[in-house]
């Protein structure tokens, strides 16, 4: 809609500024002015925050967050969410452990991780299509019944198996300056971000979010477009999962824990609409951005970390806050 | 004897449109007054303004047991004695009997909490005033349309109304349960409340009737005894009225080769709301304009729902001969079946997406290559469609939700016609748009016809069935009660059919 509010004639001469302009009325805009706001405060009291080393940190820690949210951003707009994400992200981990411990390679231990995800998704999907389970219910069941199989499984002491080095390049690895996690969010990215404004499953994924009934009757298959949004979403935490047991090659009985609402704020702070039909991949990824720089703006300013959580709800209050004034103010166009 | 309510010269300008134009009405205390008149006659307008929902321009009269009153809002109107049941009830499913009746001036103990003695057994006095036994510590949501009905008979009742005015109350009735309700209302009567029936059925009205009003295009046309009135006559005051001259050129498009058709539809699962559907068959010709008649909850939209696979179904259906099952709205559309429906802001349209984006929703793929959307493509066929369908937009990028009805209305069309299906089901086309957007709504199904699409208008609107049907199904109850040829089809004849 922004790009035909400027007449054709215009467009030359405004050249760069028209970028900057138009840039205004993206959906990802308030967050993206957050987030460099946000680095220019943390800027002003340390000089520790601006370094290539810093914001490499920083965007690998948040990066598992961010890969998530990916998932959980098109489930939101199918109008669902997905509260197992934790779960399979942290199962996900500890089968690939389970598999390195037991001996198979490291291409069956991925395989199986990222099946863990696989199965969540199928299970979550069916239990809203096919049963009509309400996804909070449905996924909040698998959220759960993870969390018991990994107690279960694990007892509550860790999982150290021994990995060949060419496994640990995925969570600890780097690509010139930039940790490999982070390569593979900017990969999903933009994967995604094509897949959802591009394509006819993103068509259809917006239509089933904004009205589930006129898409019906529109012939898009939304039983079909659902299950695919939730097995894509617990499969992208699976990835999250095998990610997170690579880094630090040890499969923690809680990993995963209470992720689902980091995640889902990641999605909220980027303009996803929780009732459906309105959010982006690029919002939630920089929602999650956000959330990672707060986290290290608390650490780098010797703010007591137990304030963390708060700053992180206030900002996530007031992000929601102007997204949803700005919407009603600035008409519905 | 003074008439209870007596309204003199009402008239009711709304922008653009006269909805009611000096009417007279006299309302008597005990008797049954019935309401009569098509769609758009201004009887709803009229009961608004009863109930102190609307104010009437001024220069009419109201008076009240001969007393002139202004009735400022819906609750001085309930003080004056005059209370009102809509067509859509409105009870609280989740709460009691007795909650609903008492909702909102629940009576308190000394304690300052509900006193639900007091409540119960008050409620449990009106009913069996009433003479039903309705427990009233029931859920109203466990209880049939019927019985929530009588809940809000008992409801006016006890705010002692005068004057009960009852919007269509057995539209949505089963036949055991409307006479229920014709008896409570003939029992009411007698008990010397006023009541205001509006109906459009006409054995209903010949009998509960004492009087008849008949209202057409916002006056009164005449008052008259029930006695000595005739279902012909009726119906002759009710649609007595030029054709619109602008929807005059009708030219069939209609071949002999049977594409669709329909035989024994039959509602698959037992329901006791609503209406029935039974043993529905038809044939639908290529080229045809095959308009579908009857009254509120006559099924209409049903055996449409059913033919879409949006509603189960027994029977059978077939296109160009080969038989085909339809489970869902996507095996039909599948089987060159499109369906443009009634209600376009739930059903038709994704609200907040760009009119592009609705336009292209149901033929997606035509633009894409490998499941990439081609914007160029999508965004040339969208804006031809916006041309030849006259769509007021700014570009194809503006949100649907900020356009007006009537271009609302067209981005739906213009969504079904681009999918080129071989049957197009029209479900009330023209519903709230001005007259000139449903005149180019007509010329697009004509051209459609002409381009050999089959076409299925489904309408509540008589004269617009009639304008542009080649051959006319009336429906009644579930059934189909006439079937009649462009000849045939006047609008006496296909009111009796659908009401007689």
């Amino acid at each position: 809609m922004s790009e035909n509010s400027v007449a054709p004639s215009e467009r030359k001469s405004m050249g760069g500024l028209r970028y900057l302009l138009q840039l205004r009325h993206m959906r990802e805009f308030n967050v993206l002015i957050a987030l460099i706001l946000m680095g220019l405060l943390i800027s002003l009291f340390t000089p520790y925050f601006l370094t290539v080393s810093n914001l490499m940190g920083v965007s690998r820690a948040f990066s598992l967050t961010a890969i998530m949210s990916i998932g959980m951003v098109m489930v939101i707009i199918t109008g669902g969410i997905d509260l197992s994400v934790g779960s399979a992200m942290g199962l996900a981990g500890l089968i690939t452990a389970l598999c390195f411990d037991a001996g198979y390679s490291q291409y069956a231990a991925v395989a199986a991780g990222l099946g863990v995800g696989l199965a969540f998704g199928l299970t979550n999907g069916l239990l809203i299509t096919a049963i009509g389970l309400p996804p909070f219910i449905a996924t909040l069941g698998t959220l759960s019944i993870g969390r018991g199989m990994m107690y279960m499984i694990t007892h509550g002491v860790p999982l150290t198996p021994n990995t060949p080095d060419s496994f640990s390049v995925l969570g600890q690895g780097y690509l010139g300056p930039v940790p490999v996690p982070v390569v593979i969010l900017l990969v999903l990215t933009v994967i995604f971000t094509i897949i959802m404004t591009r394509t006819r499953f993103g068509r259809h994924v917006y239509a089933t979010g904004g009205n589930e009934n006129a898409a019906r009757l529109s012939g898009v298959k939304v039983e079909r477009v659902k299950l695919a949004v939730y097995v894509l979403s617990s499969t992208i935490s699976a990835l999250a999962g095998v990610i997170a047991f690579s880094r630090y090659l040890s499969a923690e009985p809680a990993s995963g824990f209470g992720s689902e609402l980091e995640v889902i704020a990641a999605a909220a702070i980027g303009g996803a609409s929780l009732a459906g039909g309105i959010g982006s991949v690029l919002g939630a990824v920089i929602g999650a951005a956000l959330i990672g720089e707060i986290a290290n703006g608390v650490v780098l300013l010797n703010i007591n970390t137990y304030a963390q959580q708060a700053i992180t709800g206030g900002v996530i209050l007031i992000a929601v806050s102007i997204d949803v004034l700005r919407n009603r103010m600035g008409g519905r166009g | 004897m003074t008439p209870f309510l007596e309204m003199t010269g009402i008239s009711k300008t709304f922008p653009g449109v006269k909805a009611l134009d000096h009417v007279d009405l006299q309302l008597r205390a005990g008797e049954v007054h019935v309401l009569a008149g098509e769609n758009g006659a201004g009887k709803s307008t009229l009961m608004k303004i009863m109930t102190g929902v609307l104010r009437a321009d001024p220069g009419g009269v109201i008076e009240v047991e001969g007393e002139p009153v202004t009735i400022k809002d819906p609750v001085h109107a309930r003080a004056l004695g005059i209370s009102i049941i809509y067509q859509e009830l409105a009870v609280v499913n989740n709460l009691t009997v007795a909650e609903n009746v008492f909702l909102a001036r629940e009576p308190l103990g000394p304690s300052g909490l509900i006193d639900r003695r007091r409540m119960n057994a008050e409620t449990r006095a009106v009913l069996s005033e009433l003479g039903v036994e309705i427990d009233p510590e029931a859920m109203v949501g466990t209880l049939s349309i019927g019985q929530r009905q009588l809940i809000e008979i008992a409801r006016a009742i006890s705010y002692r109304s005068k004057l009960i005015i009852m919007d269509e109350p057995t539209a949505s009735l089963s036949h055991h349960e409307s006479a229920t309700l014709l008896r409570m209302v003939r029992k009411l009567a007698g008990q010397g409340i006023g009541i205001v029936f509006i109906s459009h059925k006409l054995e209903e009205i010949f009998e509960i009737a004492d009087r008849v009003t008949v209202l057409r295009d916002g006056r009164t046309v005449d008052t008259r005894p029930a006695d000595g009135m005739t279902r012909d006559l009726l119906v002759r005051l009710m649609v007595d009225r030029d054709l619109d001259q602008l929807f005059g050129h009708h030219r069939s498009h209609a071949t002999d080769e049977v594409l669709m058709s329909v035989r024994g539809l039959s509602e698959k699962r037992a329901n006791d709301e609503g209406v029935h559907i039974s043993d529905v068959s038809f044939d639908l010709r290529r080229g045809e304009v095959l308009g579908f008649f009857g009254l509120v909850g006559a099924g209409r939209t049903e055996v449409m729902e059913m033919i879409f696979g949006s509603r189960p179904y027994l029977g059978e259906i077939s296109i160009s001969g080969r038989s085909v099952r339809i489970a869902s709205p996507s095996d039909a559309i599948e089987s060159g079946i499109g369906f443009v429906t009634e209600d376009r802001q739930s059903l038709g349209l994704v609200l907040g997406m760009t009119v592009r984006e609705n336009f292209s929703l149901t033929h997606l793929s035509e633009y894409c290559s490998f499941d990439f959307v081609n914007r160029r493509r999508e965004t040339s066929a969208c804006e031809a469609y916006i041309k030849t369908l006259g769509i007021k937009t700014p570009s194809p990028e503006q949100k649907v939700l900020n356009l007006s009805g009537g271009n609302q209305q067209k981005v739906v069309l213009a969504k079904w016609a681009a999918r080129r299906p071989r049957i197009l089901i029209v479900d009330e086309p023209t519903r709230g748009i001005d007259i000139g957007a449903k005149a180019e709504v007509h010329a697009l199904l004509n051209r459609l016809a002409e381009e050999g699409m089959s076409i299925i208008v489904v309408s509540s609107d008589l004269p617009e069935v009639l304008a542009i049907s080649d051959r006319v199904i009336v429906l009644k109850e579930g059934r189909i009660s006439g079937e009649l040829s462009r000849e045939e089809a006047t609008q006496e004849g296909v009111m009796l059919a659908a009401t007689g």
